[in-house]
C-alpha cells in the first residue's frame, strides 16, 4: 500500500492517466493543472455548490470513497451534500448519529482499510469532541505504526468562521489548534473555484486533512468553476495581487476583507501584495518570504483570536528569515481575544454588518503600520 | 377530601373522552383555586420501567396546581411564538431553538422538585429558565442581546442561567451538559442536603459518548443524578430510529434504571420526577425518557416540515398537546370556564407583549463588556484587540 500511496502523492496535478486500482484510485481521464482551469470556462456557482461538485467527483471517481456526517444524507445544513445520497446510494453517503468523536474515529478506521473517508463535522465549533481522534489517532497513526498503517484517505470537512449572528458555538475559527499537530494537513479555501480544486486534492492526498470551509461564503461567493475534475496543489500559496509596499497574508473568508482593504489602500497610494496561504500546515514559507523580501513589510490577518493564532507562527518564521529586510514589525490584525457573543457582532464582525465597513478599521491600521 | 377521578385515555379526541364529574365536584368557579382540594387523576399512558417498578398512574394534584400549570404553559407557549416573530423581525439574532410542544416537561418537573435541586439543559432552554422562576423580561432581553438579559445579553438564546434557583443553564454543545450534571450531583451528595440534579438532553444527544461516560461515573458513585432525555423524536432532521439502534432511551443506561414517561402530560412528568428524585437520593442515577414533541423545527433555520409530515404535527397538536390536555382537565373538573381560560391566555399575551416592549428599551451591552468575564477580575490577564497594538487591555 505504501507504494501506491507514494505514486499518488503530489504528482496528481500533472495531467496523467491513472490506471492501477488500489488506494490511489484517480480521477478518470485527464486532470487539469491550474493553468488549464484558469482558461477553461465553467458555470457561475457558489461555494457550497462547488463543494458539492467536488464531492460528486470524488465519489464518482473512486468507488471506495464515502461521505458521512450529521444530516449529510439530506444534503447537510449548508446543502453541500445535496443529491449525493440519491446518486451514490445510502451505503456510500449516509447520516451518522450525533457523535463527533465517533464520526472521526470511525473515519480513521475506514481510511485505515484503504478507503477515502470524507467526514463532515457540521460546524467547526463541534469538532472538539473529535479533537482526540484527530490529534492522537489520525495524526500519529502512520508514525507510531512505523508506516504499517495510516489513515491517509481521511478528509474532515467542517464549516468555520463567523456569519455575524452565529454566536458562541457557530462562529469559531479553530484552525490554529490543528496547525499544532504534526501529521495532519489543514486547508482553507477562499472561493468556489479554490474550494473545488483544493477539496479534491485533500480527498486524494495520502495524508489526513482537515478542510475548513468558510461558511460566510457558502452562498455569498460566486465565481465560474470548471465542471471537470481538477485539483489544486496543497502547500502552495497564491499571490492574488502583486504589490510593492506591503505583503498581506491571509486565508479563507478573511481574504475577501483583505481584498477590500487592498483596494482602499490603493487609493492612499499603498501598493499591497496579497497572498492566499490556502494550506496552513505544511505552509508555503518560500512564497511569503520572497514577497516580504520584496516589500519589507508583512501583515497577517485571520478571524481567530490574535493570541496564539496561526498568524503568530507565520510572524515568527518570517522574522527568522527576513529580519534584516523588515522595515516595520510584523503586524497581525486578527480576531479579539474574547468569546464570540452574538450581541457584540457589530464589534466582532464589522465586515459582515452592512452599516460598518471593517476595511476602514483595517486601513487605519494599515496606514499606521506604513507611517 | 380526596376525590378520585378517572378519565379515559386522553389521547383520544376530546369529544370521545368521558369526564364524569360527580355533583360534589361542582363548585362555584370563584372557589376553584381551593388549596385544600386534592384531585387524583390517572395518567393516560402508563409508565414503563426499566430495572425499576414504575410509579402509580394515579397522580394527586389540586385545582390550584392545574390552574398554575395552565397559566405557566400558556405563558411559555406564547413566549416561544413571540420569539419566533421577533426572530423573523431580526430583533433576535443568532441561533434560536424553540420549546413549544414540550412545555409539560418544564412545568411538570418544577412541580415535583424545589429550587434547591439543580437543572442543567442544552440549548432549548427558554422555558426551563422560565420554569425556574425567570421573568419574561429577562428572557426577551437575553434573546435580543440586551443588558437586562439573564446573562447580561452576552449569552443569547442558547445560554440562559439562573444561579439563585439552581439553573445551571443552557449549553451549546450537544450532550456536553450531561457530565456537568453528574458533577453537580456529586457536590450535592457531598453536602448531604437531599437535593438532586436533573441533566436534560435530547434524543440526538443520547448517542454522544460522553453521556455514557457520565452515566457510568454517576452509577459508580451512586450520585443523585437524574438524566432526563427529552425525546422529541428528531435530532435536527434525523428521526430517532435513523440515529439510534435502540430508541428506547430509558433502557439505554443498561445497568441504570429508567422510566418512560408521557412527556406531553405535565402530571405524568410530575409523578415521574417525584419518583426519580426519591429513587436518586436512595439508589443513585436514573434515566427518565420524556416522550414529547417540538412543534417548531430544530432551530429557526429549520422549517421543520421536510423530514416529517404536516399531518404528524397537527395530529400531535390535536391529540397530545400539553396545554390542551390541562385545559380539558380544568374544564371537565369545572375548575374554570372556557372564558376564564381564554382570559388567562389574553392576560399572558399582554404580559408577553409588555415584556417585549420593555426588553426593547434595555440597552445593548457596553462595548467594554467584550472583555469582562473572560477571566476573573483582578488577575492581570492581558487581552488584545484586533492588532495587538492599539487595543491592549488588562482584563477588568
Amino acid at each position: 500500500m505504501a507504494t501506491s500511496l507514494r505514486r499518488f502523492g503530489r504528482l496528481a496535478l500533472i495531467s496523467r492517466n491513472w490506471s492501477g486500482r488500489g488506494f490511489s484510485t484517480s480521477p478518470s481521464g485527464e486532470i487539469n493543472s491550474y493553468s488549464n482551469i484558469q482558461q477553461s470556462e465553467g458555470k457561475s456557482i457558489n461555494l457550497f455548490s462547488a463543494i458539492n461538485q467536488a464531492l460528486h467527483i470524488a465519489l464518482e471517481t473512486d468507488p471506495r470513497s464515502y461521505v458521512f456526517g450529521e444530516d449529510v444524507g439530506f444534503g447537510g445544513v449548508f446543502r453541500c451534500t445535496t443529491g449525493l445520497a440519491d446518486r451514490f446510494g445510502k451505503h456510500r453517503v449516509f447520516n451518522t448519529p450525533l457523535c463527533e468523536q465517533g464520526i472521526v474515529g470511525f473515519a480513521v478506521g475506514l481510511a485505515a482499510m484503504g478507503n477515502r473517508a470524507i467526514a463532515e463535522i457540521q460546524f467547526a465549533d463541534y469538532i472538539y469532541p473529535a479533537f482526540d481522534q484527530i490529534v492522537n489517532e489520525a495524526a500519529k497513526f502512520r508514525y507510531r505504526s512505523g508506516n504499517q498503517f495510516n489513515c491517509g484517505g481521511l478528509t474532515i470537512r467542517a464549516p468555520y468562521g463567523a456569519v455575524g449572528h452565529g454566536g458562541h458555538y457557530h462562529s469559531q475559527s479553530p484552525e490554529a489548534f490543528f496547525c499544532h499537530v504534526p501529521g495532519i494537513k489543514v486547508v482553507i479555501p477562499r472561493s468556489p473555484r479554490q474550494a473545488k480544486g483544493l477539496l479534491l486534492s485533500c480527498i486524494r492526498d495520502p495524508n489526513p486533512v482537515v478542510f475548513f470551509e468558510p461558511k460566510w461564503l457558502y452562498r455569498l461567493a460566486v465565481e465560474e468553476v470548471p465542471e471537470d475534475d481538477y485539483m489544486l496543489p496543497l502547500s502552495e500559496s497564491e499571490i492574488i495581487q502583486e504589490g510593492s509596499d506591503i505583503t498581506l497574508v491571509g486565508w479563507g473568508a478573511q481574504l475577501s476583507i483583505m481584498e477590500q482593504a487592498c483596494i482602499e489602500a490603493e487609493k492612499d497610494g499603498i501598493s499591497c501584495e496579497l497572498i492566499d496561504l490556502k494550506t496552513l500546515i505544511p505552509w508555503d514559507k518560500e512564497t511569503v518570504e520572497t514577497s516580504v523580501r520584496k516589500t519589507g513589510r508583512l501583515l497577517i490577518s485571520h478571524e481567530a483570536p490574535v493570541t496564539g493564532g496561526f498568524g503568530a507562527e507565520i510572524s515568527a518564521s518570517i522574522v527568522e528569515r527576513c529580519f534584516l529586510r523588515l522595515e516595520a514589525p510584523v503586524a497581525r490584525i486578527c480576531g479579539l481575544d474574547t468569546p464570540l457573543s452574538t450581541c457584540f457582532r457589530t464589534l466582532l464582525y464589522a465586515h459582515q454588518e452592512q452599516d460598518i465597513g471593517c476595511n476602514q478599521v483595517n486601513n487605519k491600521l494599515l496606514a499606521i503600520l506604513l507611517l | 377530601m380526596a376525590l378520585t377521578h378517572r378519565s379515559s385515555n386522553l389521547l383520544r379526541p376530546f369529544t370521545t373522552a368521558v369526564f364524569s364529574s360527580t355533583p360534589s365536584l361542582r363548585r362555584p368557579f370563584s372557589s376553584s383555586a381551593d388549596d385544600t382540594t386534592t384531585i387524583t387523576i390517572e395518567t393516560s399512558v402508563p409508565f414503563t420501567g426499566h430495572k425499576c417498578d414504575p410509579p402509580s398512574r394515579s397522580v394527586e394534584t389540586s385545582p390550584k396546581e392545574l390552574m398554575t400549570f395552565f397559566r405557566d404553559m400558556a405563558k411559555m407557549r406564547r413566549m416561544e411564538i413571540a420569539a419566533d416573530s421577533l426572530y423573523k423581525a431580526k430583533l433576535i439574532r443568532g441561533f434560536c431553538h424553540l420549546y413549544d410542544g414540550q412545555e409539560a416537561v418544564a412545568v411538570g418537573m418544577e412541580a415535583a422538585i424545589t429550587k434547591k435541586d439543580c437543572i442543567i439543559t442544552a440549548y432549548r432552554d427558554h422555558c426551563i429558565y422560565l420554569g425556574r422562576g425567570g421573568t419574561l423580561l429577562e428572557c426577551f432581553s437575553e434573546l435580543m442581546g440586551r443588558q437586562g438579559g439573564c446573562s447580561k445579553g452576552k449569552g443569547g438564546s442558547m445560554h440562559f442561567y439562573k444561579k439563585d434557583s439552581g439553573f445551571y443553564g443552557g449549553h451549546g454543545i450537544v450532550g456536553a451538559q450531561v457530565p456537568l450534571g453528574c458533577g453537580l450531583a456529586f457536590a450535592q451528595k457531598y453536602s448531604k442536603d437531599e437535593t438532586v440534579s436533573f441533566a436534560l438532553y435530547g434524543d440526538g444527544a443520547a448517542n454522544q459518548g460522553q453521556l455514557f461516560e457520565a452515566l457510568n461515573m454517576a452509577a459508580l458513585w451512586d450520585l443523585p443524578a437524574i438524566l432526563v432525555c427529552e425525546n422529541n423524536h428528531y435530532g435536527m432532521g434525523t428521526a430517532e430510529w435513523r440515529a439510534a439502534k435502540s430508541p428506547a432511551y430509558y433502557k439505554r443506561g443498561d445497568y441504570v434504571p429508567g422510566l418512560k414517561v408521557d412527556g406531553m402530560d405535565a402530571l405524568a412528568v410530575k409523578q415521574a420526577c417525584k419518583f426519580a428524585k426519591e429513587h436518586a437520593l436512595k439508589n443513585g442515577p436514573i434515566i427518565l425518557e420524556m416522550d414529547t414533541y417540538r412543534y417548531h423545527g430544530h432551530s429557526m433555520s429549520d422549517p421543520g416540515s421536510t423530514y416529517r409530515t404536516r399531518d404528524e404535527i397537527s395530529g400531535v397538536r390535536q391529540e397530545r398537546d400539553p396545554v390542551e390536555r390541562i385545559r380539558k382537565l380544568i374544564l371537565s373538573h369545572e375548575l374554570a370556564t372556557e372564558k376564564e381560560l381564554k382570559d388567562i391566555e389574553k392576560e399572558v399575551r399582554k404580559e408577553v407583549d409588555e415584556a417585549i416592549a420593555q426588553a426593547k428599551e434595555s440597552p445593548m451591552p457596553d462595548p467594554s463588556e467584550l472583555f469582562t468575564n473572560v477571566y476573573v477580575k483582578g488577575y492581570g490577564v492581558e487581552a488584545f484587540g484586533a492588532d495587538r497594538k492599539e487595543v491592549r487591555a488588562v482584563l477588568p
